[in-house]
């Protein structure tokens, strides 16, 4: 990753991600053929949804004939991180058109946001839409075709994990949380570290009572609190 | 596919759009206090360990979480090669090949 802001730059910066889109959109696909979710359903909620967990949890709820209004409900829950990490993006392009906004927000998702955050360490702490529309746009689109194939092979494929393939996920954010740490100049280390480790403690505690989706946004505000306690003034 | 399930996906992915959508047209419009700045600054590295952490451990409700083995087994050598390597794709690419390894030992 280097400091280039250019729409090249954007589809080579997001390219190792592209495997955890691959990932879980198959293993998604392929529940989803199970659930038997028609290909164009599946298609329509990686496009219109466009959100990991979520759509495990709809098509978990669907096959389960809840109502409409609980779907929904749940599906704002897990997505209402959202909010937290467009409010932290939306700083950067300030100074972009309302559309050009609307348009970065639409399709960000946690890991082209996370991209972003490792990039503004190279980039003097910049952005450019161009950067993050070729970023966003390759991970929509892998995606929905991840999916969609998912789906296509459901019956071929008996058991994805087997190629571990749904660790990339989780692989990924090792990655980009380690690079953050070292990468982030903004912060003292041991302060980045303790948020880490109040984080960690607080999603073992809060996952007595909530489930992981819950948990991790309730662990993320109380993390960036005791992160302005504990940073230096 | 039912009018059910469309109604359900049109607007869960009202919902989904709009809390992508809204903060960046607020923040947009608005002068951001430092404290939130200040706030919003450890966005990244908390939503990241938490989205990490939720991956280690297993949710069973009304009881304590239990640890998800293999994702930590399989952190161990990603976490390596991120240190070693400080290259993204070599950490998705190490985990990946451990937990492909843990399946076909039988420890996955």
């Amino acid at each position: 990753m280097d400091s280039s802001l250019s729409f090249k730059s954007g589809l080579r910066d997001v390219l190792p991600t592209v495997f955890g889109y691959v990932g879980v959109g198959l293993a998604m696909g392929i529940v989803a053929n199970t659930s038997h979710l028609s290909v164009l359903a599946v298609l329509l909620m990686s496009l219109i949804v466009y959100a990991g967990s979520a759509q495990f949890i709809i098509i978990s709820m669907l096959l389960a004939g809840s109502p409409v209004s609980a779907i929904v409900l749940s599906t704002f829950l897990i997505n209402s991180r959202m909010i937290l990490m467009s409010m932290t993006v939306a700083r950067y392009f300030k100074r972009d058109s309302l559309l050009q906004n609307i348009g970065l927000g639409t399709l960000l998702t946690d890991e082209t946001f996370a991209l972003s955050m490792n990039k503004l360490n190279v980039t003097d702490q910049k952005l450019r839409p161009t950067w993050l529309h070729a970023a966003n746009v390759v991970a929509y689109l892998v995606w929905a075709a991840a999916t969609v194939v998912g789906c296509l092979l459901g019956n071929l494929i008996a058991d994805p994990d087997q190629f571990g393939l749904d660790f990339a996920v989780v692989g990924m954010f090792i990655g980009l949380l380690y690079l953050q740490i070292i990468t982030d100049r903004s912060k003292p280390l041991a302060t980045q570290a303790e948020v880490v480790l109040f984080v960690a403690v607080c999603m073992f505690f809060l996952m007595r009572f909530f489930p992981g989706n819950i948990a991790l946004l309730i662990a993320t505000l109380l993390g960036c609190g005791f992160g302005m306690v504990v940073s230096p003034k | 596919m039912n009018a059910y399930i469309l109604i359900t996906i049109l607007l869960c992915g009202l919902v989904t759009w709009l809390s992508r959508v809204i903060p960046f047209a607020v923040i947009k419009n608005m002068t951001v206090p430092g404290w939130l700045i200040n706030f919003l600054s450890f966005v990244p590295v908390a939503i990241m360990t938490a989205i990490f952490v939720e991956n280690l451990l297993v949710y069973h409700a009304g009881h304590w979480p239990t640890f998800n083995l293999p994702n930590i087994y399989a952190s161990l050598p990603a976490i390596l090669a991120g240190v070693l390597t400080k290259s993204l794709l070599a950490v998705v690419i190490t985990g990946v090949a451990a937990m492909a390894l843990l399946r076909f030992v039988g420890l996955g």
